[in-house]
């Protein structure tokens, strides 16, 4: 599928993909692929960063090639690592008299390369662009995002062994970062920015509906305005979209299709992962749950 | 508002950049690039996208919307000069101008300098004059009853003070003689010799210096420390992975204001962005605002905390240490530093005080360089792991 031709595209393809995002999400979409520029989206826990990145390769039709960072990830990880034990194993095979050099260039091809997600995505026949998403970049280090400051700026990549190898199609990149750290401007600089933030009442509920379908209307409108009564709250860790979707989820799978005070109480783990957060909500159930219905 | 062809906007776009240049934004030939090629690419009769094409060009940071909205606001949709400041309700047009380029900018735009920024009565720091004394003497000297000369003398002695951080190992590995085998390298070069392991590399985890957090405590009762602690953070901050936040009645991170080399520069830009200066204390709410906000962003990689204040709380002592529990808990090490610990007689009976001191890994004094060297000290010594 080509790329959409205007933000009302985009917002209309994410949305039937049952990606309820804003006009601001999608004309940053529309813009980063217009201009060929990674979209480095950042955001609280659970609202849709990681899903914008997925959603977008269904809407362009494209591979989604993801990296998920970690702390210590190293080239080896990301890039590519040459198949050691098959090259030891070849060149042990290998005949007393014959040629090394053309056996070193031999053990060096691709054919013993190990492909890792950031040379998958530079060095690919795709017939669409892939979608490269590098998922929560704060865990990194600086060393890496140093190297793909590199990556991001030529779209190249270089392995002494075999030469520069340059993308002949520009990934869409998507960074996602949950701000557990700030990433270096050089790197953001080279992005266009977007800030997700919690939705309101009536787009969670809209998100409910489209995502989590077996809760029914009230049930889901419900458990939403319920969530946003928790974010007004003074909470270590105050729940996101994915929370809403669990407990919704939990909620009908209990067969419910109201909330009360009890059924609350018993399911607020899908939504609090804090001691001190779950002490503090017990206490006031029935007025949030009084308080959700009424909205 | 943004009328025209796409030719006339270029100028405009320029100066807008320029606009968020002055109010702390970072808007380079780049981004002005980018932004010219975004409006290329949209329809420029729809605001809202015009807006949103810009602020994911210019904006790279959440902080910096709040900031971009306003410029937004001035710049493309200026308020009725006629009117008072702030034509839009509920949205506020204050930005972080110096006076004199918010008087350029209002002219330009042909506003009110009182619609362009806040003017904000920046606190100055307590000084006096004259003195001097021998560079022992102002090692043990209490900063309270220092002099500006005093202060200055401090301010070199601080900087040439070698601080370190205790090392963490880090998960990010490097060749070495000891440790694990590293099968790439060894590979690498047993290929070399037609793939007989001659020699085992090998390589263990990198050590990193660990981030230290300061959180520093400028309120009415601590006003004559004030100024020497923001010297002892600007020293440090020089030199390692620092971040900073002072509080009163509110926290304000003051991590980026630090790095600027200069000195003076650096506190006046302090001053300016803290708006309660010798303000009350609120411990308690200031920590509560750091665990929420904070916390997950900073005390990653094993960070060192360090909280500086009298411990004067005006706010109810539960409160500040149930804070100051959960802050134990994510921080690798928590140093609580008091001024007073160095008066001689103190003991440590104000309620937040009291309160909070068994939830201290440390409790040291603060009130002269002396103290602050054994900080120094006690940094440089921490163990590798948490202590508990």
């Amino acid at each position: 599928m080509s790329a959409p031709p205007t933000i009302e595209d985009v917002e209309r393809r994410l949305r039937e993909r049952k990606y309820i995002g804003d006009r601001a999400l999608a004309t940053s979409i529309f813009l980063a692929l217009k201009l060929q520029k990674p979209l480095f989206i950042e955001g609280e826990a659970g609202v849709g960063k990681t899903e914008a990145a997925k959603v977008m390769a269904e809407v362009l039709g494209a591979r989604l090639i993801r990296l998920q960072c970690y702390e210590g990830i190293d080239l080896a990880h990301a890039v590519y690592e040459w198949n050691y034990p098959r090259q030891l194993l070849h060149i042990r095979l290998m005949g007393e008299g014959e040629d090394r050099r053309a056996a070193e260039r031999e053990i060096f091809s691709s054919e013993f390369l190990l492909r890792r997600p950031l040379l998958d995505a530079i060095d690919n026949d795709d017939a669409t662009p892939p979608v490269l998403l590098i998922d929560e970049i704060d865990r990194s280090d600086e060393e890496f995002e140093a190297f793909l400051l590199e990556l991001l700026s030529d779209f190249q990549i270089s392995i002494p062994e075999i030469g520069t190898i340059k993308a002949r199609q520009v990934p869409f990149v998507v960074i996602t970062s949950n701000r557990t750290r700030e990433v270096h401007d050089a790197l953001k600089r080279r992005c266009l920015y977007h800030w997700i933030d919690y939705p309101d009442l009536d787009k969670e509920v809209e998100i409910v509906r489209a995502r989590a379908p077996e809760a029914a209307d009230g049930l889901a409108r419900e458990v939403a305005a319920l969530v946003q009564g928790l974010r007004g709250m003074d909470l270590y860790k105050v729940p996101g979209v994915a929370e809403t979707l669990d407990w919704a989820r939990s909620l009908a799978a209990l067969g419910a299709t109201r909330i009360d005070p009890n059924l609350v109480s018993a399911t607020m783990g899908a939504a609090l992962k804090y001691q001190e957060d779950l002490e503090r909500v017990r206490e006031q159930v029935p007025a949030l749950v009084e308080k959700a219905q009424r909205a | 508002m943004h009328e025209g062809s796409r030719v006339d906007l270029l100028p405009r776009l320029g100066a807008f950049a320029r606009l968020l240049h002055d109010a702390g934004l970072e808007a380079g030939p780049r981004r002005l690039t980018d932004a010219t090629r975004a409006l290329g690419c949209i329809d420029l009769k729809q605001e809202l996208d015009f807006r949103n094409a810009l602020r994911s060009v210019f904006v790279s940071r959440k902080e910096d919307i709040p900031t971009f909205e306003a410029a937004f606001d001035i710049f493309w949709a200026p308020p009725d000069p006629r009117s008072a400041a702030g034509v839009l309700p509920g949205r506020s047009r204050a930005l972080p101008l110096s006076p004199e380029r918010a008087k350029a900018w209002a002219n330009a735009l042909g506003l009110n300098a009182s619609q362009m920024n806040r003017e904000q009565d920046a606190t100055e720091f307590p000084a006096s004059s004259s003195g001097y004394s021998a560079e022992e003497l102002l090692r043990h000297k209490d900063f309270e009853d220092m002099t500006w000369t005093e202060t200055e003398q401090v301010r070199r002695l601080l900087e040439q003070a070698p601080w370190r951080v205790a090392e963490k190992r880090t998960r990010r590995l490097r060749p070495s003689r000891t440790g694990r085998i590293d099968l790439r390298r060894s590979a690498r070069h047993a290929i070399r010799s037609s793939g007989e392991l001659m020699t085992l590399f090998r390589r263990k985890p990198r050590v990193r210096r660990r981030p230290l957090v300061l959180i520093c405590d400028v309120s009415g009762s601590m006003e004559r420390y004030s100024r020497l602690l923001m010297i002892f953070a600007h020293a440090i901050a020089r030199r390692e992975d620092l971040e900073a936040f002072v509080f009163s009645t509110r926290l304000t991170r003051i991590t980026r204001l630090l790095r600027q080399r200069d000195l003076d520069r650096a506190l006046d830009s302090v001053s300016k962005r803290v708006h309660d200066f010798s303000g009350g204390t609120r411990i308690g709410d200031a920590l509560a605002d750091f665990n929420r906000h904070w916390a997950r962003r900073v005390l990653g990689h094993g960070a060192v905390v360090v909280i500086i204040s009298d411990g004067w709380d005006r706010g109810d002592p539960s409160h500040l240490v149930a804070e100051l529990i959960h802050l134990h808990r994510s921080a690798h090490r928590l140093i609580w530093l008091n001024p007073l610990l160095g008066s001689e007689g103190y003991e440590p009976l104000t309620r937040g005080m009291a309160a909070a001191l068994p939830h201290c890994d440390d409790f040291l004094a603060a009130h002269n360089v002396a103290a602050l060297e054994d900080l120094g000290r006690l940094l440089a010594s921490l163990d590798s792991r948490k202590s508990r």
